[in-house]
């Protein structure tokens, strides 16, 4: 006995299948997704690790790592858990990406769509704002910015987010010029839709993938910016950071390497989630642009 | 009857109108913003000397014209430096300028190497990866490249001097030279160089890999070409079709991305010569941040900025050069 339903098409699948279908064909995006449920659980469970305080002192300074179990990856040169530190400081790396990367976006897209859409003198203004940003090197704009704004952790973020807006804002900018043309979007005027509705809801929606694309780049900057701060011991201090724990491992460099060492990798392999996630996401979300 | 000028002149007269307004706002933002921070360059002077009384300080104040509102300072320090007049140095009780040029010379070598190495190298592993695309040969150069990439500069840095100095002896820790070698003529320049290899090599491995990663794309995209497969229709080998005709065209966006990173370059120059003690303008603006010294920090950041307006100009005549489609206009 046959049914009339055998013979429909299977449905469609949904669209975060289809994008996990396609996401998981590249093996490289997939190490990426694993490195960063790692360094993700990292900062989640580094309270079981160490209830208190990571920054106190938990055993003989410069214990060697697996020497002794209380301290499996060993201790600095004042005693502290490494372990517990390179938990902690995932946690930072993590919060400092996030929240710079929000801001970097957000001051990107809104320059860059008004940028893109508007034209003229708009775009000439926000262009030479644009160009000042980057003519300045950003690295030292950031220095000067922490100096005066101070070292704690939101402020921290808050500089990363304001030196690393433009790149992401000449790319919406390109985006909404390549689109504002387009019939959509005479359409849509046509019809009576304000600037604000034309910007966010008609032309926006469309500019997603390469922002989400570029946002795991942003990130991967942010983190590297922060510890190359936390390196120069301006990060807060209050906060483990893989890059202060790197700074301070310098001064025993040549009698416990490990100590710079180990959170040296955990940055290269974040980092590396970061941009092998983005690559995943590009090949995800824009399954023509591969040859 | 006024004379012909020359395209590429009157090009660069343009581009200097375009660039001055673009410098002018970095000056003026970059002045305001360091109004906002707490204390000024008598509190630092006066917290030096271990206090003073108020009367004294507030002298101090009317000297240095730090009474005035702070729209009158900005156009003083703005008609100075229009001069070129970058002010004293309260902390090297030096004029700025002076300073300026002492460090100068440091980073321009530090850049010059750390990006031939990174352009040279980029191209040519970018290159192959092209054309053995999808080959374990390409798979291993991208994933190095990625590796490089999250590489940050500081830490590479370490491990090299734990490597190279520390176990090995091979290459000095830092500074620019051997200070008690008193090296001339060619033994000066090995010295130097000596002291060059690490802190190129750290400065230089995440700009390589972006050259990489751009490079591959760009052959891979000038390959699919019509007149590229004209000439191999003609009979051009393979070795011969890549150096004549693909590499020419496929280095345009490459050399538009060395002209754009080259003030995130400066930017990473702080971190490494700061590791490495090169005394050039990345360690001074590291010092200046922390020494509170604002107008060599303005001195640095003006100086900065118009070598990568230089450096930009360069690559675009460079640019044009590489593709003759593109006019200086």
């Amino acid at each position: 006995m046959t049914t009339a339903a055998t013979d429909l098409p299977p449905p469609e699948p949904s669209r975060p299948v289809v994008l996990w279908r396609r996401f998981r064909r590249n093996r490289a995006a997939l190490l990426g997704l694993f490195l960063f449920t790692l360094v993700v659980g990292m900062a989640l469970t580094a309270g079981l690790i160490e209830p208190n305080d990571p920054l106190r002192r938990a055993g003989v300074p410069l214990t060697a790592p697996f020497a002794n179990w209380d301290t499996p990856l060993g201790t600095d040169q004042l005693g502290r858990d490494i372990l517990a530190m390179l938990f902690y400081g995932a946690r930072i790396s993590l919060l400092v990406g996030v929240v710079a990367t929000l801001i970097s976006i957000g001051i990107g897209i809104v320059i860059g769509a008004l940028s893109g859409y508007f034209g003229g003198w708009v775009d000439d203004v926000l262009m030479r704002i644009t160009e000042a940003f980057q003519t300045i090197p950003s690295f030292v704009l950031l220095l000067t910015l922490v100096a005066i704004l101070g070292s704690k952790i939101e402020w921290i973020a808050l500089a990363i987010g304001i030196v690393s807006w433009t790149a992401p804002a000449r790319m919406v900018r390109a985006e909404f010029m390549a689109l504002r043309n387009r019939e959509f979007v005479d359409a849509a005027r046509n019809l009576g839709v304000s600037n604000t509705a034309m910007i966010f809801k008609e032309i926006m929606p469309n500019a997603i993938p390469p922002i989400i694309v570029y946002a795991s780049v942003v990130m991967a900057l942010s983190i590297l910016l922060e510890s190359a701060l936390a390196f120069l011991a301006l990060g807060d201090p209050n906060y483990a950071s893989w890059g202060n724990m790197i700074g301070q491992g310098r001064a025993v460099l040549r009698t416990a390497w490990y100590c710079a060492a180990i959170p040296g990798i955990a940055i290269v392999l974040t980092v590396l989630s970061f941009s092998l996630l983005g690559e995943g996401l590009n090949d995800a979300l824009n399954p023509r642009q591969k040859k | 009857m006024p004379l012909p000028i020359p395209p590429i002149l009157s090009y660069a007269l343009r581009r200097l109108f375009q660039a001055v307004p673009v410098v002018i706002l970095i000056m003026i933002g970059t002045f305001l913003l360091l109004k906002l921070a707490p204390g000024d360059t008598v509190d630092a002077l006066v917290g030096d000397m271990g206090g003073a009384d108020a009367a004294f300080i507030e002298r101090l104040r009317i000297e240095y014209g730090l009474d005035q509102p702070v729209w009158v300072q900005l156009w003083r320090y703005m008609s100075k430096l229009a001069m070129f007049d970058f002010g004293w140095s309260f902390v090297y009780e030096q004029p700025v300028s002076r300073i300026l040029m002492d460090r100068l010379g440091t980073t321009l070598l530090l850049m010059a190497t750390s990006l031939s190495v990174a352009f040279t190298i980029g191209i040519f592993l970018g290159a192959i990866a092209a054309r053995r695309a999808y080959s374990t040969t390409d798979n291993l150069i991208s994933t190095l490249g990625l590796i490089f990439y999250a590489t940050p500069s500081f830490f590479l840095s370490l491990m090299m001097i734990l490597l190279f100095s520390v176990k090995l002896g091979w290459l000095p820790v830092g500074g620019i030279k051997t200070i008690t070698g008193f090296y001339t003529g060619w033994d000066h320049v090995v010295d130097v160089a000596r002291h060059l290899i690490m802190p190129t090599a750290a400065l230089s491995l995440i700009y390589l890999s972006f050259y990489l990663r751009l490079m591959r794309a760009s052959v891979l995209e000038v390959a699919e070409l019509d007149y590229v497969r004209t000439a191999r229709a003609k009979g051009a080998g393979e070795s011969r079709l890549m150096v004549h005709h693909i590499m020419r065209n496929a280095l345009l966006p490459v050399v538009t991305l060395l002209g754009l990173q080259f003030s995130t370059v400066l930017g990473g120059s702080v971190v490494v010569e700061t590791i490495f003690t090169l005394p050039g303008l990345g360690q001074l603006a590291y010092q200046s941040v922390i020494q509170r010294d604002m107008n060599t920090l303005m001195g640095i950041i003006f100086l900065c900025s118009i070598i990568v307006v230089v450096v930009n100009f360069l690559t675009d005549l460079l640019y044009a050069r590489l593709d003759s489609r593109i006019k200086l206009t």
